[in-house]
């Protein structure tokens, strides 16, 4: 542990190499430090909480987890090598550690011991190994096959040791094994939907519900998964979400009604919570497409929009305004010093100029399905976007088949991204050259560069002042506008205890139902 | 044979041949969506690497029409497939929607059905008085607004302000009837107020159309009282046309419950027939569409036998 420790390569915070050392219990305990108001978890109770995705033709498997309700019940049945937690750390879950070798381009886990599945299997290296294999190879239909490309191999040393050898140093490493995705199956076998988590899931009805009841042999023993049994149910309508909540029929709700919230706030019987997390909202354009292909019509477009009026408006205040990199407040090397860009309709005619035109007339594709109010959001750029002498023509698609046909496939459109716990994983999947979803084919020479070097980097300020400058090129070159960084609005019964919410995912970094409690 | 066995054995064989037409439309009609369920299943993380395996282990790189045969012939030897999603058994992921929509629509049609006929008969007997107006007024009031918009009212009064009823049906295999009943009872009102109006509309117009007939007058002249000549006399030569359109509305119960499906909650088929088109899971469309059609063609041959039954001139037309 204390190679761990001194490598320092597992710790990105200062934290990490604590809880570490003294294992997950640390966490734990700094939990406690951080809201010494709460009292401890109580026991028991059925849990309800209402979801508002999910859909009938989603499976157990957790390579095709593409929504929160899977999510949901991916995490409840299912644990990941690494976990993170409320503060955004990596900790240790299911691996006791997670070694580097000093180029952190190997890396060493070493597994729990006597860790159960729900059906009496005991977790072992063959089991984590097959499970990451489900992800990998030709024939992966995995969404999470990108995010384990960087691994060149995975090898057992013993029954509980496991060795990840890497194409590149990647200092990030145990953050890319707390995805969701890579949750530990007995024998990767997703089928029964049988892991090591909290919850033995009893009932799963795609679309509609899913049911669990607590899982005896937990390894973490009383420490997490405090209600005896849950109910996680599909209500896509945001409406009868509401509707179950104020009526007492679910505890928990996701995804509020921005426009009705302020009256939700009003009842004494709710709680209603704002998380800002790493979830942004962009306006990809293609830099190889003219207009967007010069630098100076991009800046234009950057500083035609109103951000402060869009947060307004569209988010209803639940939000913030964004300076067009991905990197979020949330995250640990946000570029601080940056200069918030405004509106300034003076800036984009001078920007556009400098490019030789006087005005430019450009097709904005937007649909709801990119986020709500993506089309309200369009028009109001266009009003913005006007008084600087830019005609944006709004073509509304449908939401059927956004992802397929709209996005990456037209010059300008809107899109969303839930975010990554680190500033590599998120330039990686969609700022680098080549990357699977780079979806304004940008290519900036220096940005690669630095890129490859601050992954392998292990001096936190060199790596600060890299990420710090990839932000700046990414902001002042980049083809993306990023307007806003968009909170995750969930409400709860009065009763329903909790920590600090982590800012990763929605609903407590999506382990509301291992992490909560009732009060009463 | 009998002229009626005979009309029905025509008309099952006409209704396979429209089963076979449909599943025909609905399968290009999913195949012209833009978008496969490769590429709808991994929304936006797909890559194109992930998407190709995927069509391979799913046979979507296969051409539509061996596609559309090997389905069909799985179906001809009883065998729905399995959803290409999910791999779950079709027959499976259905069989226990289908019976909570019938068990909707039942529930609504056992309300509707007796209400929308004795109120059809007391307004055609109370022609033009207060109550029949009220009575038309307020149908057709509750016909003309949007399914949801009722169902949101009945929710605001019933479930959030009296707290009487659940806002939201959360049924599934398991629960008991009475319990199923009181869940489920807020979506079946909703139907009931659509559908209401237009089986009550015809009963009455079916009703006033004959009681204009020489041999109504007659009973009048006879000395029967109102009621007797209507129940007795009127109803059951004006059932054709009523019958007609209880069978339209039922299969409107069974097949047009999307939007309240969405708005309670409830786990019927439409909304997975809905998510299955959004995902162009076509094995799933198909089977929910040949269900869809086979009620609407049985429940229509149904309503015509009984019409013939009730008035056999029908048998042979002028």
């Amino acid at each position: 542990m204390r190679d761990l420790v001194l490598s320092g390569h597992l710790s990105r915070r200062d934290f990490m190499a604590g809880a570490a050392a003294v294992g997950i219990t640390a966490s734990a305990a700094s939990a406690l430090l951080t809201s010494p108001a709460k009292a401890a978890p109580k026991k028991g109770g059925h849990f309800k909480i209402g979801i508002g995705s999910g859909s009938t033709t989603e499976s157990l498997d957790p390579g095709a987890i593409d929504n929160t309700f899977p999510q949901q019940v991916n995490y409840a049945t299912r644990n990941c090598l690494v976990d993170v937690d409320n503060e955004g750390n990596a900790v240790p879950n299911l691996a006791e550690s997670v070694e580097a070798s000093a180029d952190a381009k190997t890396w060493t886990v070493k597994l729990r011991k006597g860790v159960e599945f729900h059906n009496g299997k005991t977790m072992t290296a063959d089991d984590v190994i097959a499970s990451m294999n489900h992800h990998r190879g030709d024939d992966s239909k995995s969404a999470a096959k990108s995010v384990l490309d960087p691994v060149v191999e995975i090898k057992k040393d013993d029954d509980h040791t496991i060795v990840f050898e890497l194409k590149e140093g990647n200092a990030d490493f145990p953050y890319i094994i707390s995805d969701y995705h890579l949750s530990i199956m007995p024998d990767g076998k997703w089928q029964e939907g049988i892991g090591t988590g909290g919850y033995v899931l009893e009932s799963f009805e795609p679309g509609v519900k899913a049911t669990f009841k607590k899982f005896g042999n937990y390894w973490r023993g009383d420490e997490r998964a405090h209600f005896d049994s849950i109910e996680v149910l599909s209500i896509k309508d945001v409406a009868a979400r509401t509707n179950a909540l104020t009526s007492g029929e679910i505890h928990a709700m996701d995804r509020c009604d921005l426009k009705t919230v302020h009256l939700l706030k009003r009842n004494r019987k709710l709680n209603v919570h704002q998380v800002t997390g790493t979830q942004h909202y962009t306006i990809p354009m293609h830099v190889d497409v003219a207009p967007f292909n010069d630098v100076n019509v991009r800046q234009a477009l950057k500083y035609s929009i109103d951000r402060e009026a869009i947060v307004k408006t569209v988010l209803r205040g639940y939000g913030q305004v964004a300076n067009d990199h991905p990197i979020s407040p949330a995250n640990k090397y946000f570029n601080k010093d940056l200069p918030q860009r405004a509106y300034d309709p003076e800036k984009a005619r001078y920007h556009l100029k400098k490019a030789g035109v006087d005005s430019i007339n450009v097709d904005l594709s937007s649909a709801d399905a990119a986020f709500a109010g993506a089309v309200d959001a369009a028009v109001l750029y266009k009003e913005h976007a006007a008084k600087a002498g830019i005609n944006i023509n709004v073509i509304r698609e449908p939401n059927d088949g956004y992802w397929s046909n709209v996005w990456l496939k037209k010059p300008w459109c809107f899109c969303y991204w839930g975010g990554r716990p680190t500033e590599d994983w998120m330039f990686s999947i969609a700022y680098s050259k080549g990357a699977a979803w780079n979806d304004t084919h940008w290519e900036n020479e220096r940005f690669n560069e630095l890129l490859v070097q601050a992954r392998a980097e292990l001096n936190e300020d060199t790596r600060r002042a890299m990420y710090y400058e990839m932000q700046e090129l990414c902001s002042n070159d980049g083809g993306t506008v990023v307007p806003m960084y968009a909170s995750y609005v969930f409400a709860t019964a009065a009763n329903v205890g909790h920590d600090k919410f982590a800012s990763n995912w929605d609903l407590d970094g999506n382990k509301a139902l291992e992490r909560w409690w009732f009060d009463s | 044979m009998h002229p009626i066995l005979r009309m029905v054995f025509q008309r099952l064989g006409l209704g396979l041949l429209t089963l076979f037409v449909v599943s025909v439309i609905i399968f290009s009609a999913v195949e012209l969506l833009p978008g496969d369920l490769a590429q709808e299943i991994l929304g936006q993380a797909a890559t194109e690497e992930t998407v190709a395996a995927f069509r391979r282990e799913l046979g979507l790189d296969q051409p539509a029409f061996t596609r559309y045969f090997s389905w069909l012939g799985g179906v001809l030897q009883g065998d729905f497939g399995k959803s290409l999603a999910n791999q779950r058994e079709i027959s499976e992921l259905i069989g226990s929607r289908l019976g909570n929509t019938l068990f909707l629509a039942a529930f609504a049609a056992v309300i509707a059905v007796p209400l929308a006929i004795a109120l059809g008969v007391l307004a055609a007997l109370y022609r033009n008085s207060l109550f029949d107006r009220a009575i038309n007024v307020s149908t057709l009031t509750s016909i003309s607004f949007p399914e949801f918009f009722v169902a949101y009212i009945l929710i605001l009064f019933l479930s959030v302000q009296l707290g009487w009823f659940p806002p939201i049906s959360n049924v599934d295999a398991g629960t008991p009837f009475l319990e199923r009943m009181y869940k489920s009872f807020l979506p079946a009102l909703t139907l009931t107020l659509v559908v209401i109006a237009h089986m009550m509309r015809m009963t009455r117009a079916a009703i006033i159309n004959l009681l204009a007939s020489p041999y109504i007058e007659m009973a009048h002249l006879k000395g029967l009282s109102k009621s007797r000549v209507i129940v007795k006399h009127a109803l059951p030569n004006a059932l054709a046309p009523i019958i007609n359109v209880i069978a339209l509305n039922l299969a409107y119960l069974i097949v047009g419950v999307v939007v309240v499906e969405v708005v309670f909650v409830y786990p019927g088929l439409g909304q997975l027939l809905v998510d299955s088109v959004a995902k162009r899971d076509i094995t799933v469309v198909q089977a929910a569409c040949l269900i869809f059609a086979a009620t609407y063609i049985l429940l229509n041959l149904t309503a015509d036998i009984l019409s013939i039954l009730s008035n056999p001139r029908l048998l042979h037309p002028r």
